[in-house]
């Protein structure tokens, strides 16, 4: 167990280096951050000054090696926009996003579950192809017209749902918010959580339905059933079980995913997480906090499928984490 | 979990018992300030900003001419001199007192900055007379030191200076990296800062001390949210979410009219969308005739109504009516017929094939309009082979002249045609700084002439007939091919008499915003 998370710590570092040339090898072919900070009056010479002054004009090299440099003292430069060290920025960002991605998780749990056993156990039944045909369109709406749509319909027709923001939120520490301690905040949570959790809902139906009806066709199944164990014992204990699985392998890759899913999302509702931050970023050409970002969302990934190994350990006995 | 329970509830408790006041005004932009430093970003957030924290020496008014704020009274006393008359008894937010050492402060400020010193280039000295007067002193006879007076926003010089903990010098103005001035603020303005989540949200709270007693203005407090998705920033409008919004995207303008609760105003705007031909690139735009060709093939009414859907005014000239070069004798000019004609007199008959770039986020369409601008040139026989791209990636071709055709829109940002011409249609000229957006590379010394007489000619009527005589000269030279300006359009509550505040420059005057109970 130690061996493996020393491993995986070990994948992360590399993972992170990777991402970190990559990124700031694309950084000349994002644009010109000068652009989005001066002026359009501003002479070409002032722009060279500056571009000299900022270190823009050195070589790819020197400049990546300076920024390696201080990335291994956890300084991974400072934002243009926000004039902060790039990661305080994201992390103070950080808890409005995992706040979306928990909301969407709450959801996706309470209704998968349920629906795709339902759906499994009687695939006949009308309520069954209903949900299945919910969940198709479920997966072909783009994620921004849901989203205009939850808008349309909650906050300006019905008058229910605020329209945007993260309202009211508790604060924790200096740098650290929330906005499920609030009843603004959590009112304001409801419609883009519904959003994000849209795309990934459909697919979880799908998964635990088909996942589930494999399972009841083995062979231990149908030997429960003959031993006459009761149908609640059958469908939750034996089969269910056995269903989670896969379920938990795809759900942890899932949930790094929906970190970058919640770039659309965020910017719909102009929540202030760090995938909206992500895409003004862009906008502005600010390459300190993509490169930041980008490495950052990197070791989410590595962490989120670190804890899915461990926890498949613990549903899934069988499986040896230090794989020999 | 228990304790975080109760926490919960107190939490509930108290925000549930803090409704908004009456008059206080919920706004949404599509992007927030910057920076507290109003020297740090010359920009339309910046402007505003300034605005309600600051007042002006002068201000632009609806007319387009000068309503005194700081300064109460000015005159010429000789042709490199203006004399203004301070406002005595006003403070700054921290206390000081207002007063001409303070303008002679933010001069230095604003001549040491990168983004504002290009506007006070012609100024040598703020000369300090006394205490309430001041000499704004230009090194040549200075037909735009009012125009220019709407940039002078008076910092507070004994707030702004000295040493901060960390050793900077509190006056210091950084483009990139930390200052004094982009976190603190101290201005005579309308409103004070409470507190600013960059990117999320500014506060704004009424100024006690507000010496302008006259304004009828009722707010109290003001929360200003970036939304930057339109349709998101439209639905908080509509859904009561937010009191005034801006901009309102052209698609929205039938449901923002149609809603009972709020109402658009819309307005002709100042900045002019043009396409730039290149005739360094291509040989055949040298000719006269060609260029013509192309202006008379361009439709920009149907730009305007179809791809603007009316949120645009078709534009012949840079100038837009109410700036002094604007020149009521020159027509659009669309004609397909005589546009062929004449290609075929160039010699052109069958049209040849040439690219071009537009940027897809930075104007209202801009990526449409190029794409019409295209099929609208195919009927003349110039094949165009469109590039569109974000900003971002842009400009940087923009600098490049990476195509035969560039689009650009541009704000002069001293409201006054010369403006456009220094540096849209100028002559290039590295060392002067002459004609830096100029990717056309037109070149018409006759016209430069005349725009330096005008930089330098303080009698209105003359400069008047010098600038209109510059369109005119462009527009029969067709030294490029301008399309239309684009419209300003904000939407508020019904409650929120916004539309006696509003103007063309697209500063919204809050200090003196009333709201209806």
């Amino acid at each position: 167990m130690f061996a493996f998370l020393i491993r995986r710590l070990f994948q992360a570092l590399v993972v992170m280096f990777v991402i970190s040339i990559i990124s700031f090898s694309i950084q000349d072919n994002l644009g010109d951050p000068l652009r989005e900070m001066l002026g359009q009056s501003v002479s070409e010479e002032q722009r060279q000054a500056m571009r000299d002054e900022m270190g823009l004009n050195d070589p790819f090299l020197t400049q990546y090696g300076r920024f390696l440099g201080k990335a291994v003292q956890g300084d991974l430069g400072t934002s243009y926009f926000f004039k902060e060290p790039a990661l305080d920025v994201i992390l103070k960002k950080l808890p409005a996003t995992l706040e979306l991605v928990f909301g969407a998780t709450l959801i996706i749990i309470v209704f998968s579950v349920p629906l795709g056993i339902y759906s499994a156990i009687n695939p006949q039944s009308i309520f069954s192809k209903i949900i299945m045909g919910v969940s198709t369109i479920g997966i072909s709406v783009p994620v921004f017209l849901t989203a205009i749509g939850l808008i349309y319909v909650f906050a300006i027709e019905l008058g229910w749902m605020p329209a945007f923001g993260r309202g009211e939120t508790f604060q924790i520490t200096e740098n650290l918010d929330t906005a499920l301690l609030t009843a603004d905040g959590l009112h304001h949570l409801i419609l883009p959580s519904f959003t994000l959790a849209s795309i990934m809902l459909p697919l979880f139906i799908r998964l635990i339905r088909s996942e589930m009806m494999e399972v009841l066709q083995s062979e231990y199944i149908k030997f429960a059933w003959a031993k006459g164990i009761s149908p609640w014992r059958v469908y939750f204990l034996h089969a269910f079980k056995n269903t989670m699985l896969p379920v938990i392998t795809v759900g942890g890759v899932q949930i790094g995913t929906m970190v970058a899913y919640t770039i659309l999302t965020e910017t719909v509702f102009q929540w202030p997480g760090m995938g909206f931050l992500f895409l003004e970023a862009v906008n502005r050409v600010d390459t300190p906090l993509i490169v930041a970002y980008l490495i950052v969302v990197g070791a989410i990934f590595v962490v989120t499928n670190t804890l899915v190994d461990l926890i498949y350990g613990f549903v899934n006995p069988t499986v040896k984490l230090t794989g020999k | 979990m228990k304790k975080l329970s109760l926490l919960a509830s107190a939490v509930l408790s108290l925000s549930l018992i803090a409704p908004l006041q009456a008059a206080d005004l919920r706004m949404a932009y599509d992007a927030d300030p910057v920076s507290l430093d109003p020297h740090e970003q010359l920009s339309g957030g910046t402007l505003q900003l300034a605005h309600m924290t600051f007042d002006p020496l002068v201000r632009w008014n609806r007319d387009l001419s000068f309503d005194g704020r700081l300064a109460e009274k000015w005159e010429r006393i000789d042709d490199k001199t203006v004399r203004f008359n301070l406002r005595k008894g006003v403070k700054f937010h921290s206390g000081n007192d207002f007063t001409a050492k303070d303008v002679v402060f933010t001069f230095k400020r604003l001549k040491d900055s990168p983004d504002f010193k290009a506007i006070f280039s012609s100024f040598t000295e703020a000369k300090m007379v006394d205490d309430y007067t001041i000499d704004l002193i230009t090194d040549k006879p200075f037909p735009l030191v009012l125009h220019s007076a709407t940039y002078i926003f008076p910092m507070d010089s004994k707030f702004y200076t000295g040493k901060t903990e960390d050793g900077k010098d509190k006056a210091g103005l950084a483009k990139h990296g930390d200052s004094f001035a982009s976190r603190n603020l101290s201005g005579t303005g309308p409103f004070t800062v409470t507190s600013r989540e960059q990117g999320v949200k500014v506060e704004f709270a009424r100024n006690k001390m507000y010496w302008d007693t006259e304004s009828k203005g009722n707010v109290d407090n003001i929360i200003l949210t970036p939304i930057k998705e339109a349709p998101t920033r439209v639905a908080a409008l509509l859904a009561g979410d937010v009191d005034f919004i801006a901009p309102v995207p052209p698609t929205d303008h039938k449901r923002v009219d149609a809603s009972d609760k709020v109402d658009l105003i819309t307005m002709g705007g100042t900045r002019i969308i043009m396409l730039q031909l290149n005739q360094d690139r291509v040989k055949a735009f040298k000719d006269k005739r060609v260029r013509q060709a192309i202006a008379y093939a361009v439709n920009q009414d149907g730009i305007a109504q179809k791809i603007m859907k009316g949120f645009a005014t078709p534009a012949s000239q840079f100038s837009p009516k109410g700036y002094l070069g604007h020149n009521e004798s020159l027509p659009l000019r669309f004609d397909v017929a005589k546009a062929k004609a004449l290609m075929k007199e160039a010699g052109y008959e069958d049209g040849f094939t040439i690219t071009m770039m537009a940027p897809n986020n930075r104007y209202v369409n801009d990526a449409k309009i190029a794409q019409a601008a295209t099929s609208m040139l195919s009927k003349i026989g110039i094949k165009v082979d469109l590039k569109t791209m974000p900003k971002a990636q842009y400009w940087p071709k923009f600098d490049e002249r990476a195509a035969d055709i560039m689009m650009i829109g541009w704000h002069a940002d001293t409201e006054d045609s010369n403006n456009f011409f220094e540096f849209l249609s100028a002559c290039v000229d590295k060392e002067k700084g002459l004609g830096q957006y100029n990717t056309g590379n037109y070149c018409n010394p006759e016209a430069d002439k005349l725009m330096q007489a005008a930089n330098v000619e303080t009698d209105v009527a003359k400069r008047t007939v010098m600038m209109q005589t510059i369109e005119k000269m462009l527009y029969d030279d067709a030294a490029f091919v301008p399309l239309h300006w684009q419209n300003l359009a904000w939407a508020a509550s019904k409650k929120v008499d916004i539309e006696p505040i509003l103007n063309v420059m697209d500063f919204p005057y809050l200090g003196d915003l009333v709201i209806k109970e």
